[in-house]
């Protein structure tokens, strides 16, 4: 698998190539350098299979790194390419014109996390909440306590038994 | 069901339930109000229990032929085939599954409840007839269980449906459930069962907390 | 008489036009495990459009996970899939594994492959015979679900409870096999063995059970990587692939098996494919019981789980379940929370991409077993 990290570092600006596990590959790469450089692995590597695509939010940073996995069934490795955007104005290029069932994906991530797809068909569609008029759940910012709390009605009662909480309250009152 | 009440959710009626005008076969125009003119717009009423050896006889008919709804709404539903089948036989205490909510009499909700699914299970529950009665299994009915600070599942069944009997656990087993089912025969036979006539009294209150969770509310207020 | 596609292959109506009617096949069905709803456009008896509805069981597992400690992911994260649990117990516990450079002892993995395969038994003896409910009959599920009843009093004498174990855990297993499991496991493998040859008779030979599945829903050769399709379903149109043998995982690799394929890829060919998944998972759990070491430690040292902290990471784990691939995507930050895990289940694309176009120019009467081939299962949709 190194002789392709090589030849991808001599076409491609990537960087923190990690390898996680025997035979997978984690590279982080810039967002607009993005779709040529999966069609280049598609076409001419092999990596015809999409196995996940989805976001994590690191918000002390102030982005959204989005992660695409790539398969080659072939030479059973797998690649995983990390792209980071903007959080305030979230938009990516969409991918659903080199595997079908990417629209799924980036319906669910335009719900969950705000990410816009523009050109992806369907995308605006509801998938998993009806008549949900907050913000993206998904979201570091969302606290999903406090709005079960104040929907739902909790019933009252519910105390914590963790011994070490009782202890620190029983040797240290003040604190 | 006012006309106020439904302009606040006519942005969310599907096209054919709004107020519209339709053009009849001999090219006349005619104003329809689907909320109003299909549906029945009426409240449902009150059914006193009767007395004496009566009821009692009535409620041995209904505590031995409990058919119940075959609606699986949560995980709690994987321990309901077990049930019917030759190990843990229901059938011998009378109690079937039937298809639709028109010809059953018990609502299981087998665990938590999302918000798509409790609209739809309104619709259901409204649509059986009386005698109707709720079992609800597992903790997630009692007090939102595991899923108690997920921002789509609700805490507390008995503020949007009527419940009569709960069985604990997580899930509860075919025998347990077997236990409950013989529970709500004595409730019922005892005359402790009347969860169908305290929703239609508080009805208000439930229709209100079923609104704030519900925001798209886009069906009759009552449904018959 | 049908009408034109548009650019994406999806038929162009026209809705005001008296001839169609919009069904919904609602909530509730038989046969599948869960809730999903489909929106049928139908012209007389044929489908001319369908778009699939999830989100009823639809709980925020992704949101929860990043409030739990890692040790308390685990009974949450094994109700994703509700028939066959211990597969996303032993994705956790590999992906915790991995990140945090555990090595696990060989027994310890002799035992998870045991119970994977004991889960795999479970699922199928209630999803072959009840693949024919679906054409309304209804005697071969009954059977099959006694059968099944066997194999969890097995997972009762073993783990305690008899859906959710929670018995593979980081660093091992909880405990090892008590005395005189393997008799009793062998007795019942006999007799599942004996009762799938009452199947073959009753519904494999029967002539109307293949009229009504042969034909029907076949999926093209050209539709498996576009679509991300695995397990069984790849493998009824003669595509190699089990993560089992291509990825070998535990102790696999010392395992004798082969590929279970068929060529016609219709819902015949998949009903066969699970069928011949049953005979190499009998084999393969008399294979396990043969080869296993007699003793052994069952887990190795970890930390206090209570306050781990998991060094930064991620990584990929994947399982092969009844039904097709099970990837996790796991990222650690350092704290004691997870960053983010996420689950994708093998109906994630079988159920809302693949169904909406194979059911097209379908009969009504065809949707309930064209989904069950697919064994679509809506929890892993919509977590």
């Amino acid at each position: 698998m190194n002789e392709l990290i090589d030849h991808i570092k001599a076409r491609f600006p990537i960087y923190d190539v990690i390898e996680s596990q025997p035979g997978q590959i984690f590279v982080s790469l810039e967002a607009s350098k993005l779709i040529p450089m999966i069609t280049s692995l598609k076409t001419n590597h092999g990596f015809t299979v999409l196995v996940i695509f989805t976001a994590v939010d690191w918000i002390e940073d102030d982005k959204f790194q989005i992660t695409y996995v790539l398969n080659n069934p072939k030479e059973k490795q797998d690649l995983g390419i990390r792209v980071f955007i903007h959080r305030d104005d979230a938009t990516m290029e969409s991918i659903h014109h080199l595997w079908k069932h990417a629209a799924t994906f980036q319906r669910e991530l335009k719900e969950m996390f705000g990410i816009d797809f523009p050109g992806s068909p369907g995308v605006d569609d509801p998938f998993l909440l009806e008549g949900w008029d907050n913000i993206p759940p998904m979201r570091r910012d969302f606290d999903t306590k406090k709005y079960s709390e104040e929907t739902y009605f909790p019933r009252p009662g519910r105390e914590t038994n963790d011994p070490a909480t009782f202890m620190k309250q029983t040797l240290y009152p003040d604190d | 069901m006012s006309e106020k009440k439904q302009t606040e959710h006519d942005k969310f009626l599907a096209p054919e339930n709004r107020k519209h005008t339709v053009i009849g076969p001999d090219g006349e125009e005619i104003q329809v109000d689907p909320l109003n003119d299909y549906f029945c717009t009426d409240l449902p009423k009150v059914e006193a229990p009767y007395k004496g050896v009566l009821e009692k006889f009535l409620n041995w008919a209904r505590a031995e032929s409990l058919w119940v709804l075959s609606y699986g709404t949560g995980c709690g539903s994987i321990e309901l085939p077990p049930l019917f089948s030759p190990r843990f036989d229901a059938y011998r205490f009378g109690v079937a599954m039937r298809p639709t909510p028109r010809q059953s009499g018990v609502l299981i909700i087998s665990g938590y409840l999302a918000v798509k699914t409790l609209k739809r299970v309104i619709r259901s529950y409204e649509q059986m007839q009386n005698p109707k009665y709720v079992i609800a299994l597992g903790s997630c009915t009692i007090n939102g269980g595991m899923y108690w600070d997920s921002y789509n599942t609700i805490n507390r069944l008995d503020h949007y449906l009527p419940v009569d009997v709960y069985i604990a656990g997580c899930m509860p087993r075919p025998e347990a459930i077997l236990a409950g089912f013989n529970k709500l025969k004595e409730r019922i036979k005892s005359g402790n069962a009347e969860g169908a006539n305290e929703y239609i009294e508080k009805l208000e209150w439930y229709k209100a907390n079923q609104k704030k969770i519900i925001k798209d509310w886009n069906m009759p207020s009552y449904n018959w | 008489m049908f009408p034109e596609a548009d650019e994406q292959g999806m038929p162009v109506l026209d809705l005001d036009s008296q001839k169609y009617i919009k069904i919904w096949q609602g909530p509730n069905h038989p046969g599948v495990t869960g809730n999903m709803s489909l929106e049928l456009t139908i012209s007389g008896d044929e489908i001319m459009h369908a778009k699939t509805h999830v989100g009823y069981l639809h709980r925020g597992f992704e949101k929860l996970f990043e409030r739990r400690r890692y040790i308390q992911c685990f009974p949450t994260c094994i109700r994703m899939c509700v028939p066959e649990p211990d597969i996303n117990e032993y994705n956790l516990a590999r992906g915790t594994e991995l990140l945090a450079g555990i090595d696990v002892p060989p027994m310890a993995d002799w035992i998870r492959m045991l119970v994977l395969e004991m889960a795999r038994l479970q699922v199928l003896l209630r999803m072959v015979p009840g693949q024919a409910g679906t054409i309304g009959l209804g005697l071969g599920a009954q059977w099959g679900l006694y059968y099944r009843e066997l194999i969890l009093d097995r997972f009762e004498e073993l783990t305690g409870g008899r859906i959710y174990h929670m018995y593979i855990l980081p660093g091992g297993v909880r405990g090892l096999l008590p005395d005189g499991f393997k008799d009793r496991l062998e007795d019942n493998l006999k007799k599942v063995e004996s009762f799938m040859k009452d199947i073959d008779r009753l519904i494999y030979s029967n002539a109307v059970f293949k009229k009504r599945t042969k034909g029907i829903g076949i999926i093209p050769n050209d539709w498996i990587e576009p679509y991300g399709i695995t397990g069984p379903v790849a493998r009824a149109a003669g595509y190699q692939t089990d993560i089992r043998l291509d990825y070998p995982y535990l102790f696999y690799n010392q395992l004798e098996f082969d590929y279970n394929l068929e060529h016609e890829s219709d819902v015949f060919a998949r009903f066969r494919v699970r069928r011949k998944d049953v005979d190499t998972t009998v084999d393969l759990l008399r294979q396990i019981m043969a080869k296993m070491p007699d003793k052994g430690d069952f887990k190795a040292e970890t930390p206090n789980v209570l306050h781990w902290k998991v060094p930064k990471g991620e990584t990929i784990v994947r399982c092969e379940s009844s039904r097709g691939e099970y990837t996790f995507y796991m990222v650690a930050d350092g704290s004691m929370y997870p960053r983010r895990i996420n689950l994708r289940g093998p109906s994630y694309t079988h159920a809302v991409a693949v169904l909406e176009k194979l059911l097209i120019n379908a009969n009504i009467s065809d949707v309930s077993p064209i989904m069950v081939s697919l064994a679509t299962c809506p929890p892993e949709i919509e977590r």
